[in-house]
């Protein structure tokens, strides 16, 4: 992680790192990098390692601890994460069309961005609402029985609602 | 005052149905002052309540609408027709469309099914811990605290044969005791509520629908063993049953019935609510126990059993979500009242998520013994497509695919580990003569090899050699060797790896080889999917005889491969066609098909 750990005497950056520290407690590594994640939307390298400086935990764990789970992201994340699961349901339900469907419009694969920050595309195993196979999440909402040309109709409504400049992220 | 109660259920796949729409609805303050002061259906006033996952996931959106004196459940409500329902209550006369408990094909549906550890899923609001206790929650609790010795408990349990519900089915009452032999101060227990099968919901279910059940079950487990903290590890993609479980466990904090000195005896214990990261590997126990430490979630070689040598190297014992949520009903009722379900050497009830080509998919609980058939044809009402049932993918990823000649195979763990498949924790997913095997065993070991934790060699690099075999033959450039190597393979992977992710992922392609060898057979030597998945050895063709011109599939055609004149029969260019068949589903008069 290069040597981010000279820049932290920034201390916007410090009362930050203190917050989430004091929301999680000090040792508890996988705690922390939720609430980073969860605020930040990614793990900013700065801010890891000021939380690194003031709890002593070696970057090198955050970041070991980091790379297995798949819950965490070094890149910020586009407005909306288009979640697309590929449970067993949806897969046999046809998941890999509305894959392609959704690589088809937005320009992008799986884990990636959209140049504008707008989307980011995200396979996921079961969200559990097998019932509605093929399921999308875009945002906190769930999209169930889903169609290649629904899942365009949505997308395109976003993009409309986006480019007229009002929108609520992620809560379409 | 008698009451009358407007509730909706508002589970995941409730709201995701669209449930949250009509709960808002009768809420907002035009419905809500004339329902709430009407005295209407004799005297009765009408409250609006909430509940979790009712099961039959296929009606969702589900409102229920009951007083003393009628029950009625309409199915697939709306907006539209929750309008319906109000004015119905308020002029007393109640829509008669829509009561799914009289159709008769949702009797089907209910009628084999015997509600355990769903008792109360989709009854209870499960936010209201008065609700539960209504229902004679923590009753059991009271029991086997004033009532029974530790050892009584854990006999009890182990008289019912409860077996852990997560997979390998252990008996549970051999675990508690383990724990209660194990030496050592601090002892820990831990709920597993990883649920990380792709096609898996019961664990969601149970913690949404009634947290208190699994918490009660976790208290009497650590009176019975003395075991002093518990920790829920629930996965993070389930937001809903967090927020309602953490509730939960602080509510019955309140009431005393956790935390310290419970029910003002000297029997303390507490519960902590852990989020999971995202890793399959971690529902493994030894992985688990490493997340809770707030390491990687890698697995360490047993023994040491976590019986020994768990959280903070003190004995612990794990469970899974809905073992613990059948404790309370075993103490309270006895264990003939679990046991009296009973097929070789299984008891009580299994809850499945019963998903994929059936026409009603939905939360079930079944007796064990029940067949497959029974499940899938009675409760499911067999196939929702036009093509007659293949087989079931039962167990997830370590499990395997039952074939429909075997559907007679009763529910047990012993009947269905003869198949080669396991138990598993509850994905029932069932598919049709358009599933290509070959294909579903290369989606499993695509999961597998990606969430292989890299510890061992063979499941890390053979996983990973498996999914490459398995992509060739599906891209019609395998040949009758990558079969035996397929199967070497295998032995070694499971013969090597150190826990059960593993040890158990050759399933999927050992039963699919098993059962549908000819399947395999045609992909590496006629370079032809039976099935018509997989691509490269399909096309995809329309009969002008059949073609009416309607122009429909030119719409729908993602890349613009369909041309033709209306009312002339249209053809495909197949340079540019994917075969995503989006086409043969749209048209009307069967005119399009795989070849
Ligand atoms: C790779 C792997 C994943 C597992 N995932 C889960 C899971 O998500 N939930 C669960 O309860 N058990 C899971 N298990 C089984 C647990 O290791 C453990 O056996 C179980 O939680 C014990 O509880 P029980 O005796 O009540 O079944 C998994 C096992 C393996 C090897
Ligand atoms: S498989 Fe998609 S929600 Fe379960």
């Amino acid at each position: 992680m290069g040597n981010c750990c000279n820049n932290a005497d920034n201390s916007a950056l410090q009362t930050e790192a203190e917050e989430i520290i004091a929301f999680t407690g000090k040792e508890k590594t996988i705690s922390i990098l939720q609430e980073v994640q969860k605020r930040k939307g990614y793990l900013p390298e700065a801010l890891l390692c000021e939380i690194a400086r003031l709890t002593g935990i070696a970057i090198s764990d955050f970041y070991g601890v980091a790379t297995f789970y798949s819950q965490f992201s070094f890149t910020p994340l586009g407005k909306y994460v288009v979640k697309l699961c590929n449970g067993t349901a949806c897969f046999v339900s046809g998941a890999d069309l509305l894959y392609e469907t959704l690589c088809d419009f937005l320009k992008i694969k799986n884990n990636e961005t959209t140049p504008d920050g707008l989307f980011t595309i995200e396979t996921v195993a079961c969200i559990g609402c097998c019932s509605l196979a093929p399921v999308v999440m875009i945002g906190d909402r769930l999209y169930g029985k889903q169609t290649p040309s629904g899942i365009r109709d949505l997308l395109q409504e976003i993009v409309t609602l986006e480019s007229a400049g009002n929108s609520d992220g992620g809560k379409v | 005052m008698i009451r009358g109660v407007l509730k909706v259920g508002l589970g995941s796949c409730g709201i995701a149905a669209g449930a949250l729409e009509v709960y808002d609805y009768f809420l907002s303050d035009a419905v809500k002052k004339n329902l709430g002061n009407i005295l209407s259906f004799g005297e009765q006033r009408i409250t609006i309540g909430k509940t979790s996952c009712i099961g039959l996931c296929f009606a969702e959106p589900l409102v229920e609408f009951c007083t003393d004196d009628i029950k009625i459940l309409y199915g697939r409500v709306d907006k539209i027709f929750a309008e319906k329902i109000v004015n119905g209550i308020l002029s007393n006369t109640l829509p008669l469309e829509n009561r799914i408990l009289e159709d008769e094909e949702v009797k089907k549906y209910i009628g084999p099914q015997v509600k355990l550890a769903l008792k109360n899923c989709g009854i209870i609001d499960p936010e209201n811990i008065e609700d539960y206790i209504e229902r004679k929650g923590y009753s059991a609790l009271q029991k086997a605290v004033f009532e029974m010795s530790d050892r009584e408990v854990i006999e009890v349990i182990k008289e019912s044969g409860l077996r852990g519900r997560g997979g390998a089915g252990f008996l549970t009452g051999q675990k508690w005791e383990f724990l209660l032999q194990a030496a050592g101060e601090k002892k820990y227990l831990v709920c597993n509520a990883d649920e990380g099968d792709p096609g898996a919901f019961m664990d969601r279910a149970i913690l949404e629908g009634d947290p208190h059940s699994v918490i009660e079950g976790m208290a009497i487990a650590a009176k019975a063993t003395g075991a002093q903290l518990g920790y829920i590890y629930c996965r993070a993609e389930y937001p809903l049953a967090i927020k309602r479980t953490v509730k939960a466990i602080n509510d019955a904090r309140e009431k005393n019935f956790l935390g310290k000195n419970i029910l003002g005896t000297d029997f303390s214990f507490d519960i902590i609510l852990k989020e999971g990261a995202g890793a399959f590997v971690c529902g493994e126990e030894t992985a688990l126990i490493m997340s809770i430490h707030d390491r990687r979630g890698m697995p360490n070689l047993r023994p040491p059993f976590p019986a020994e040598k768990g959280i903070n190297d003190s004995p612990t014992n794990i469970n899974n979500v809905e073992t613990y949520a059948n404790v309370s009903g075993i103490v309270a009722n006895g264990a003939e009242s679990f046991n009296k379900y009973k097929s070789g050497n299984s008891t009580g009830t299994k809850v499945f998520a019963l998903a994929g080509k059936v026409k009603r998919v939905g939360l079930v609980e079944v007796p064990m013994g029940l067949t497959i058939r029974e499940v899938v044809q009675e409760i499911g009402g067999g196939s929702s497509t036009k093509y007659p049932l293949k087989a079931v993918q039962i167990g997830g990823p370590a499990g395997g695919c039952i074939p429909e000649k075997l559907f007679d195979t009763p529910i047990n763990y012993d009947s269905i580990n003869a198949t080669g498949a396991i138990m598993g924790s509850g994905g029932l997913i069932v598919m049709d003569t358009n599933s290509c095997m070959v294909d579903v065993a290369r989606y499993f070991l695509q999961f597998t090899q990606n969430e292989s934790c890299g510890k061992c060699t063979f499941c890390r690099i053979g996983t990973k050699r498996m999914f490459e075999i398995l992509q060739r033959i599906t891209e019609g450039k395998g040949d009758e060797n990558d079969i035996s190597l397929l199967e070497e393979l295998s032995n070694h992977v499971r013969k090597t790896s150190l826990c059960g992710l593993g040890q158990l992922a050759p399933n999927p392609v050992l039963t699919t080889l098993k059962f549908f060898k000819g399947e395999y057979m045609a992909h590496v030597k006629e370079k032809k999917c039976p099935a018509g998945v997989c691509r490269a050895l399909i096309k995809v063709l329309i009969n002008p005889e059949q073609c009416t011109g309607c122009t429909a599939c030119t719409k729908v055609c993602p890349v613009n491969a369909i041309s033709g004149e209306k009312k002339k029969p249209h053809v495909i260019d197949a340079k540019l066609c994917t075969k995503c068949g989006i086409c043969i589903q749209k048209c009307k008069f069967d005119a399009i098909y795989k070849n």
